[in-house]
């Protein structure tokens, strides 16, 4: 410490108001509201900023500003216009109509007829199913994270859990779906499990970096997918040519809820599951205080009597395990193959979605929530509004920039500094 | 005259706490200030605001009589203030000479490092204050104390005249600092000054001309040695009557608990840092480790806690061996440990006190069945153990972190002592507490080996170990010099065990 001051009682960590006197906690919902404002606010600034992107991607505004001096009020007109309507056409397709949605449920409720509410819900369902990988692959890097690493290899984890879920999938026919959907999910999960526990040996037993391992170990994962759907898992017949594995069986998809085109499936439901075990686990059991432990503080661990090597290799399995669920889930409930490339990049967004999410699962699947809605939203934005998908990745990009560094947040709202302790996501090289 | 040093109404604020609450502080051409106080009374604070570090938020320093505005030590220094702060702040692989010239170098034909002239001048300013340094050593080479009088040479050779010694005697032996106060008194004669921060009271009354005490950022008073006395300054500094005495009966020793022979272990660079040490450690004894920090005590106690592999030797607690325990087998053989330092090994700083009060019990019962914690139990064992212990806290879910040096201290005893142990292994375990805290954490070793604990303490502060231990052992350069039961050695001789010398 800078300087050796401290109070006798408490509240040295920057609250002025934790006096003993004060209540010994913050109400509930004062502490959510804390929690929440700065990604909220992030997410905000992070729109207003986009805003000039989009701006600066149509021509028609360019043109418009390069006139500003004999039509200022058109230039604005313009830019107001063309931000209002991309992000219209982003919550439309993100969230959908909502005075579709009231006519739709409106004629449900006097005729009983169900197309127009499923047409009318689809955008929200949409949303739902692009956040499911999210969560999954979401909760995989926060669980790193509590244990002091850094998992960046999500991405090719989804990969080995979907070749190995989809390999269950469609090689084991005439199984019970009792048996075999089950089966399928959790073959995928081993295969994460096992994939990445082999970064988290090795940094267990040399000390290599997790970081560099995980990395490297994605382009294993991608190649070793490129060459098993070009090669050994190749379907075949008249789309011979196509590097995709054949379908599962039925009785290995994960049912859907509603009627097409609705997708929503059983993988949405299992990662809300997820969410909650993983909390459990990490909240509520010795693993778990174990694994907490070694991430806060791995000489305390260790003085303890807590194994930090062990509870490497046990965090990376079983972060490696969730993030195989991705995989596993959008093979089993969304695409029922795989395509080479079939995901977008969820891996590497999952570390920003941690992080904004606090590393902790309820904010993971907020977090998750908010990318798969921007993600799905943004696909309509493209078409309607025709502005290129890729504002979303900037806006992400803004939001986790502001989540990161929160102090200008606090300095562009005023907000006061929070006192409560800062999450470790994860310590620097070499440690 | 105007007073060489003046600081009207200093006030810091810094969130949460008044740090320094208007202060008022002289200093006057050749005398010795020394700043006493308690940790977190605010000493550091004023001084890092005196050498330019931290701005006030009220009140006016002058000196000489003159208005000063503190930005930067930059400013500080040509102002003639300079700072020997508690860790040193030098380059050990560079000479005496390179040190002393770095940041006000002297050049030749303007690229060159003039190291002859520096040289010279340091080899004239040591002569002068009869500091005994040698400009061409490494500093790596030097001996603590004589590091500390390179940085003392440093700020003679930019020519200031106003010294600030931040708890200068802290990581020096009785002699050591013996000879720096003789190296004070020399300064102080050719009309240097000096503040001199300390929290202890003997040295205190030893070296300064006038005292000030300061407790929870406010000055208490300034006073002459020859006007007060210890137990008054510690009742200033604490604010309440202090028993600077432990109050212990005759040690009743029973079977050996701890037994170490020959044993060997090696620090992080692989070098030999406890070569060779044997001795017992009996039920209803303290025994204490004496010795200057560095000399081998922090890695034979992480030795003994199964931390630290044993590259040679053995040790066995209540006769089974431990030589290869895990630290949870040690744990669980009846060992506490009180980690050297508090915040990196013993508490998991962000995680609630509860939290840290079972942190190497979590997985037993009642705490746990299986691999499911049971919070209630948690919490209310935690609420019994802050009362029993006295931890002063808002409540059992606040963060360890947010509590002071003493408190957490206190959190890692309650968490220590509420098991059933046989071995109590304290390392510094009052390193840097207030006065109250210290004696609350004595009465409670001294409890702990009369219950029939057998008690290891290892500690640099040479009166911890003379008014605790039944037997004192010294470790010098990862050697023990000796072990002799307390009533049969002397503070003097100790020094000299303490300095590799054996007394005669």
């Amino acid at each position: 410490m800078a300087n050796s001051v401290q109070v006798e009682e408490a509240g040295g960590g920057g609250t002025p108001a934790a006096k003993p006197a004060a209540a010994p906690r913050a109400s509930v919902w004062q502490r959510s509201l804390n929690a929440l404002a700065i990604p909220v606010l992030a997410l905000f600034s992070a729109l207003v900023l986009s805003a000039f992107f989009i701006l600066g991607s149509d021509p028609v505004v360019l043109t418009a500003w390069s006139k500003f001096f004999a039509n200022p009020g058109g230039a604005l007109g313009i830019s107001w216009k063309t931000v209002a309507d991309a992000y219209g056409a982003l919550f439309l397709g993100a969230i959908g109509n909502p005075g579709q949605m009231a006519r739709a449920a409106e004629l449900y409720l006097t005729t009983g007829q169900t197309q127009a509410l499923v047409n009318a819900f689809y955008p929200f369902t949409e949303s739902l199913v692009a956040s499911t990988p999210y969560i999954f692959a979401g909760l995989a890097v926060a669980l790193g994270f509590k244990c002091g690493l850094f998992n960046i290899g999500a991405e090719g984890q989804i990969y080995i859990g979907a070749l190995v879920a989809g390999f269950v999938g469609y090689s084991f026919a005439g199984l019970p779906w009792i048996i075999h959907m089950p089966l399928t999910f959790l073959a995928g999960a081993l295969g994460g499990a096992v994939w990445c526990a082999i970064p988290g040996f090795l940094k267990a037993k040399t000390g290599a970096h997790e970081v560099i391992n995980t990395m490297m170990m994605n382009y294993v994962a991608f190649n070793l997918a490129d060459y098993l759907l070009n090669g050994p898992m190749k379907r075949g017949g008249p789309e011979g040519f196509i590097p995709i594995s054949p379908d599962i069986q039925t009785s290995a998809e994960f049912p859907r809820f509603f009627p097409s085109p609705i997708r929503l499936h059983l993988g949405f439901i299992v990662a809300l599951a997820m969410a909650i075990l993983v909390w459990w686990f990490l909240y509520k059991t010795t693993l778990g205080f174990e694994i907490r432990t070694v991430g806060a503080n791995p000489r305390a661990a260790r003085y303890a009597g807590i194994s930090v090597t062990r509870n490497f290799v046990l965090a990376m399995a079983l972060s490696g395990a969730l993030a195989a669920m991705a995989g596993a889930g959008e093979v089993m409930g969304v695409n029922h193959n795989i395509a080479q490339g079939f995901s977008p990049g969820y891996g590497f967004d999952s570390i920003a979605l941690a992080l904004l999410g606090g590393s902790h699962p309820l904010g993971v699947v907020f977090a998750a929530l908010l990318f798969g809605t921007l993600r799905n939203g943004a696909t309509k934005m493209q078409s309607l509004a025709t502005i290129p998908i890729d504002i979303i990745s900037i806006v992400q990009a803004f939001v986790i920039m502001f989540v990161a560094a929160p102090a200008i947040i606090r300095w562009v709202y005023r907000l006061k500094a929070g006192g409560g302790a800062q999450a470790i996501f994860t310590r620097g090289w070499g440690g | 005259m105007a007073p060489l040093l003046e600081l009207r109404g200093i006030t810091k604020q810094f969130p949460g706490v008044l740090a320094n609450d208007q202060i008022d502080l002289t200093l006057e051409p050749g005398e010795i200030h020394a700043l006493l106080g308690e940790n977190g009374a605010g000493k550091t604070t004023l001084m890092n605001i005196l050498y330019g570090l931290y701005t006030p938020d009220a009140g006016k320093l002058l000196i000489r009589g003159k208005e000063a505005q503190m930005t930067s030590p930059d400013q500080a220094i040509h102002l003639g203030i300079g700072m020997v702060h508690q860790h040193f702040m030098l380059i050990p692989q560079f000479t005496v000479t390179e040190n002393v010239m770095l940041g006000d170098e002297t050049l030749q034909r303007g690229v060159f490092l003039d190291r002859a002239t520096v040289a010279a001048r340091i080899s004239e300013i040591s002569e002068q204050n009869n500091l005994q340094v040698n400009p061409d050593a490494y500093v790596k080479d030097l001996s603590v104390g004589a590091q500390q009088r390179v940085e003392i040479l440093k700020i003679l050779y930019r020519q200031s005249d106003i010294l600030i010694l931040d708890e200068p005697t802290a990581v020096l032996t009785p002699q050591e600092a013996e000879d720096l106060f003789k190296v004070i008194r020399a300064l102080v004669a050719r009309q240097v000054s000096v503040i001199f921060i300390s929290h202890k009271l003997k040295e205190v009354m030893e070296i300064a001309d006038r005292i000030t005490v300061l407790r929870n950022g406010r000055v208490v008073g300034t006073t002459r040695p020859a006007e007060t006395d210890m137990a008054a300054l510690a009742r200033m500094m604490v604010g309440r009557e202090v028993i600077l005495t432990v109050d212990k009966k005759p040690a009743r020793p029973g079977a050996v608990v701890l037994e170490l022979e020959d044993l060997m272990v090696l620090d992080d660079r692989k070098h030999l840092t406890v070569n060779g040490v044997s001795f017992q450690v009996h039920a209803g004894e303290i025994l204490g480790v004496a010795g200057v920090q560095g000399n081998g005590q922090t890695e034979l106690v992480e030795a003994l806690t199964g931390l630290r592999a044993i590259a040679g030797g053995r040790t066995r607690i209540l006769g089974h061996e431990t030589t290869r325990a895990t630290p949870r087998q040690i744990l669980e053989a009846g060992v506490a440990h009180i980690p050297e330092d508090r915040q990196r090994d013993g508490l998991v700083l962000n995680y609630p006190i509860a939290d840290n009060l079972i942190l190497n019990t979590y997985y037993l019962p009642p705490f746990a069945s299986g691999i499911s914690m049971h919070e209630n139990t948690i919490f209310a064992t935690a609420e019994e153990l802050v009362k029993a212990f006295d931890i002063r806290t808002p409540s059992v879910r606040t963060a360890v972190s947010s509590l002071s040096g003493g408190n957490q201290q206190k959190v890692i005893v309650a968490r220590e002592l509420s098991r059933h142990i046989k071995l109590l292994i304290a390392s510094q375990p009052t390193r840097g507490l207030d006065v109250g805290s210290i004696e609350y954490i004595h009465q409670q070793l001294v409890a702990k080996r009369d219950q029939g604990a057998a008690v290891l303490l290892v500690s640099s502060e040479l009166d911890e170990i003379m008014s605790l231990s039944d037997r004192i052992a010294v470790m010098y350069r990862g050697k023990m010099m000796d072990i002799r039961p307390s009533d049969q050695v002397t503070r003097e001789e100790l020094g000299l065990l303490m300095a590799g010398v054996q007394p005669t």
